[in-house]
């Protein structure tokens, strides 16, 4: 029976879906990578827990990839102040807070709205800095080309094991401040043992924001995925799809080709 | 607590799809957390109890099955048991991640339609 007015029978229909919940975001994903890769930029997605040294490695990789040339640009999630932003400014990177609020990730839909304050198009290497958080930023696509995981020495060696999503989702872990090692009680076979069991093909990188140790190969590691991404000897910036609107607006795909209102 | 989140993606898409096909009511959905999907299936749960109100799936029970996650060899099919170094020892390949296992997934909703 009818339940609104009575005037006939009603049935009940499965309705089979077989959906990602996160669908809606892997769009937007899909929408930011077309957008990097169009304007010929390297995107990073660059996670870890509170304080693991995320900001420190990419003040750090300013000084180590000064000689590549290289445009360096980079959003930096923060639930409240702009302090990592101001930090990468001073450190040669421009930059920009995406305030999240209680936000404990940054999703797709967030890191669109935030490029319309950067010059992103005129960068080589562009870093999206996330929350804090080593559980849900795994989980949302933003459409990078890689992820990677800032994983310090002192949060312990048992942490892949803890947040086998996080580590699975990892491109490359990078393990920070390297040079306090000597002062720990720590052991990277373990910590090495514990990413191998969470990750098929576990890539690691030892690295020191403070003395530079490791920088060079990070910053070798960032020139082969510019390589793989077919972005080198691109220039940046003249991609046909520009951004110069600060206003919200709509995006297209549609007949008329992706339009920016 | 992304969850929460998650379960307004989840109402919202569940209410796309009764307005298509014009539902007098949601009586029931089913969701698939894959073990490494990175969700907690009580918090799931909780917040879907919190955020139905007021919405088309108020009076829609939640079904949720938990898909624990397994590895294989891609080469062997041989199972990799989890806690093991994810490589097959007599292959010596990787291991893939079998389906399901890192998914959140809306399987299905049952919708009362004229
Ligand atoms: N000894 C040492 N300390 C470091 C290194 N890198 C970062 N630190 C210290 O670790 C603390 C946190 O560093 P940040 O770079 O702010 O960490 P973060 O991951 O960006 O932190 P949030 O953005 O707040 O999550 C600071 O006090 C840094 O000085 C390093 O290589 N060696
Ligand atoms: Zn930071
Ligand atoms: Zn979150
Ligand atoms: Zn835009
Ligand atoms: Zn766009
Ligand atoms: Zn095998």
């Amino acid at each position: 029976m009818c339940t609104t007015c009575g005037c006939g029978d009603s049935e009940l229909v499965p309705v089979e879906l077989h959906e990602k919940i996160l669908a809606g975001n892997d769009r937007a994903a899909r929408h930011n990578r077309e957008h990097f890769l169009e304007a010929g930029v390297l995107a990073l997605n660059l996670m870890g827990s509170p304080g693991a040294g995320k900001t420190a490695v990419l003040e750090a990789t300013a000084r180590a990839a000064a000689g590549k040339g290289w445009r360096l640009g980079a959003v930096s999630a923060d639930l409240a102040t702009d302090n990592d932003a101001v930090r990468l400014e001073k450190a040669g990177i421009p930059s920009k807070a995406i305030t999240t609020g209680q936000a404990c990730h940054l999703d797709a839909e967030l890191v669109h709205r935030s490029l319309h304050g950067v010059a992103w198009q005129k960068t080589d290497v562009f870093f999206i800095e996330n929350v804090g958080n080593l559980v849900c930023p795994a989980i949302y696509d933003l459409g990078q080309a890689a992820n990677v995981v800032v994983l310090s020495v002192t949060e312990g060696e048992d942490k892949p094991l803890k947040y086998p999503t996080m580590f699975l989702a990892a491109d490359l872990v990078l393990i920070s401040k390297c040079d306090l090692i000597p002062h720990l009680d720590f052991d990277m076979a373990s910590l090495e043992d514990a990413l191998a069991r969470v990750m098929p093909r576990p890539q690691v990188l030892k690295v020191s924001a403070r003395t530079g140790e490791g920088m060079d190969a990070w910053v070798a590691w960032l020139a082969a995925r510019r390589l793989e991404h077919g972005l080198v000897g691109k220039v940046a910036g003249l991609a046909a799809h520009v951004h110069p609107a600060a206003q919200p607006h709509g995006h297209g795909h549609g007949p008329g080709g992706h339009s920016h209102g | 607590m992304h969850e929460y989140s998650l379960v307004e993606a989840l109402i919202s898409r569940v209410e796309a799809e009764a307005r298509r096909r014009q539902a007098l009511g949601v009586h029931g959905l089913s969701v698939r957390i894959g073990e490494l999907a990175g969700v907690d299936p009580e918090l799931f749960q909780t917040a879907y109890d919190t955020f139905r109100a007021g919405t088309l799936c108020a009076a829609a029970p939640l079904t949720l099955r938990f898909v624990p996650a397994s590895w294989s060899c891609p080469r062997c099919a041989t199972p990799i048991p989890r806690g093991e170094v994810l490589r097959c020892q007599a292959c010596q390949e990787p291991a893939r991640l079998d389906e399901g296992s890192d998914a959140l997934t809306l399987d299905g909703i049952d919708l009362e339609v004229p």
